[in-house]
């Protein structure tokens, strides 16, 4: 597909001597919402980090809106316009929630995104500007970890596993809050194991499991395909 | 009951070399704070600074500010000289075991002595005071150079310019942001390489600095690298490595100590405070300010 502005094709990544991921194909196209859908340890979090920089792949390529990024160095892969928000959040404890966005924020690029704007987006942070980030909750650290990383102005994010550990009220709140940047335009990819929180955000879907991609398919194809569902997810 | 001027001197000579300790050990703990590599050589930048400031003011002739022009220099070419170490080996040793650190940096310690003995000798060499601190004033019974009043202000204003700079600019935020988690800085878009760089420059200015302004009341000599670096290692061991407050704790409890244990045990005032550093290392291992290590 010619629109899509990140293809990542055949990735093996390793962590030393142990392989993750083993070819992993997918595709994201502008504006679109993806789902990267898998049990523990299937290799989510490594695609991401293979994609950023932080674990650069062994073996495959990686290509941002036509350009080669494969294995760049991680803040050159932020300043062409990817974000990623880390699954356990990695708030700077001893930092404000103000100074957790500060040094995030990247003024050379273009997108928009200051500090009122990601209070706009989540008033709470708004009230805890100057709390340090080891004193939030859960959800409170989840919603800073968002808004921190938009302060660099990504086109894409990747977002792993938001919804992890989470209260039933804050997940919706953050499917809320998500769906709304994606109709503000940004490109999402998302890691989850939770699907109901992902069917509501997802475009299209892809399984994997052991490293490799074992499904592709629209949103609601995924949803109607109840064999799917029981052969690669616990459900 | 000793003669309470005699105790005034004796505190007073220990806050000066507290003042002069905690600078070079602020540049010392900022390095390992932030890099988490500890730099045995700090103590040989903090001797390039001191033959640095001999060599440039004898060059500089009779020119006006000459020693304040050679401080400069001197503490600038350290920083220049700690910046190429930083790219060219130490960026090597991150995350690396220690004792490959200390083997490397102790390696280092062994080269930059024997250079300086090629370029200066053994013989002691020394630097006057720069005109207009040559005086002294009299205060309490105790004679006090204007100098040694000089380094009592210039350090402590050094010390909150440092703090201004950590707490209340965007530089210090990405610093302390570094120091708490390098990966997640670069993953939002901050040049990690680039700011470890400017850390280390900063760290070997301020060693360099020390050596500089050390002149005009030390003597240079070979080994004044490795006194140093014990004297600021137990510094920041007492105060917390990485603690910004710590290492100026640190320092002020070094000085009085050793000018007090002096008193005690005169030729080993050193003992009394490695006594210090053992006991502290028992009760409070990560140092009186400083955080556990996880
Ligand atoms: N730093 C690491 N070193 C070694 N192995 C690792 C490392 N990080 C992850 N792994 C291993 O790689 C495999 C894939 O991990 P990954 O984190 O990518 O899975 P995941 O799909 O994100 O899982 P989860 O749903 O638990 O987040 C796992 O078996 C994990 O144990
Ligand atoms: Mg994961």
């Amino acid at each position: 597909m010619p629109d899509r502005v990140l293809v990542v094709e055949d990735l093996y990544t390793a962590y030393g001597l142990s392989q993750v991921l083993f070819g992993v194909s997918l595709g994201v196209a502008a504006g679109e919402c993806v789902c990267l859908l898998g049990r523990n340890g299937v290799g989510k979090t490594t695609t991401m980090r293979s994609i950023m920089g932080l674990t650069p792949p062994r073996r495959g390529r990686i290509a941002w809106k036509g350009q080669d990024i494969t294995g760049r160095e991680p803040f050159k892969v932020v300043s062409l316009g990817i974000g990623f928000v880390p699954e356990d959040r990695r708030i700077f404890a001893d930092l404000t929630v103000w100074e957790n966005l500060d040094v995030a924020s990247r003024r050379q690029r273009s997108g928009g995104w200051t500090v009122e704007r990601v209070y706009d987006l989540f008033p709470k942070l708004r009230e805890l500007r100057d709390r340090q980030g080891g004193f939030l909750s859960g959800g409170e650290q989840q919603m800073l970890t968002i808004a921190r990383t938009l302060m660099g102005n990504p086109e894409l994010l990747l977002l792993d596993e938001p919804s992890e550990g989470l209260a039933p009220l804050v997940v919706e709140h953050m499917t809320e809050q998500i769906g709304r940047l994606k109709r503000e335009g940004l490109t999402i990819l998302l890691a989850e194991q939770n699907v109901e929180f992902s069917l509501d955000l997802a475009d299209r879907v892809y399984v994997l499991e052991k490293g490799l991609i074992r499904y592709e398919g629209s949103a609601r194809e995924f949803r109607e395909d109840e064999s799917i569902r029981h052969q690669y997810l616990a459900l | 009951m000793p003669d309470p001027s005699f105790i005034f001197a004796q505190s007073l000579s220990g806050l000066t070399a507290a003042m002069y300790l905690f600078l070079i050990a602020s540049g010392l703990s900022l390095i390992f704070g932030v890099l988490r590599v500890l730099n045995f050589a700090h103590g040989s930048f903090y001797m390039l600074g001191a033959y640095g400031a001999y060599q440039l003011v004898q060059w500089l002739g009779t020119g006006h500010g000459r020693f304040w022009w050679a401080t400069l220099g001197a503490a600038l070419g350290v920083a220049i000289l700690g910046g190429l170490v930083e790219r060219l080996l130490f960026r090597y040793l991150y995350g690396k075991e220690e004792l490959y650190q200390l083997l490397f940096t102790y390696a280092l310690v062994l080269i930059l002595s024997d250079v300086a003995k090629i370029f200066w000798g053994t013989q002691q060499k020394s630097v006057s005071r720069p005109p207009g601190l040559t005086g002294s004033f009299s205060l309490f019974g105790t004679t006090v150079p204007y100098y040694n009043l000089f380094i009592l202000l210039l350090s402590p204003a050094i010390a909150l310019g440092f703090w201004f700079v950590l707490r209340r600019t965007r530089a210090g935020r990405f610093i302390r942001a570094a120091a708490l988690d390098r990966e997640t800085l670069g993953a939002l878009g901050v040049n990690v390489d680039r700011l470890y760089l400017g850390v280390f420059m900063l760290g070997s200015f301020l060693g360099g600095l020390g050596g500089a302004l050390v002149t005009p009341v030390k003597s240079i000599v070979p080994g004044m690298d490795t006194e140093m670096i014990v004297e600021a290692f137990i510094v920041v061991v007492i105060g917390g490595l990485g603690s910004f407050w710590g290492t100026f704790l640190g320092a002020l409890i070094y000085g009085q100590v050793l000018s007090f244990g002096i008193l005690f045990v005169p030729r080993f005032s050193i003992f009394s405070v490695f006594a210090l550093m053992a006991a502290v290392l028992i009760i409070r291992p990560w140092g009186l300010l400083g955080k556990p290590l996880k």
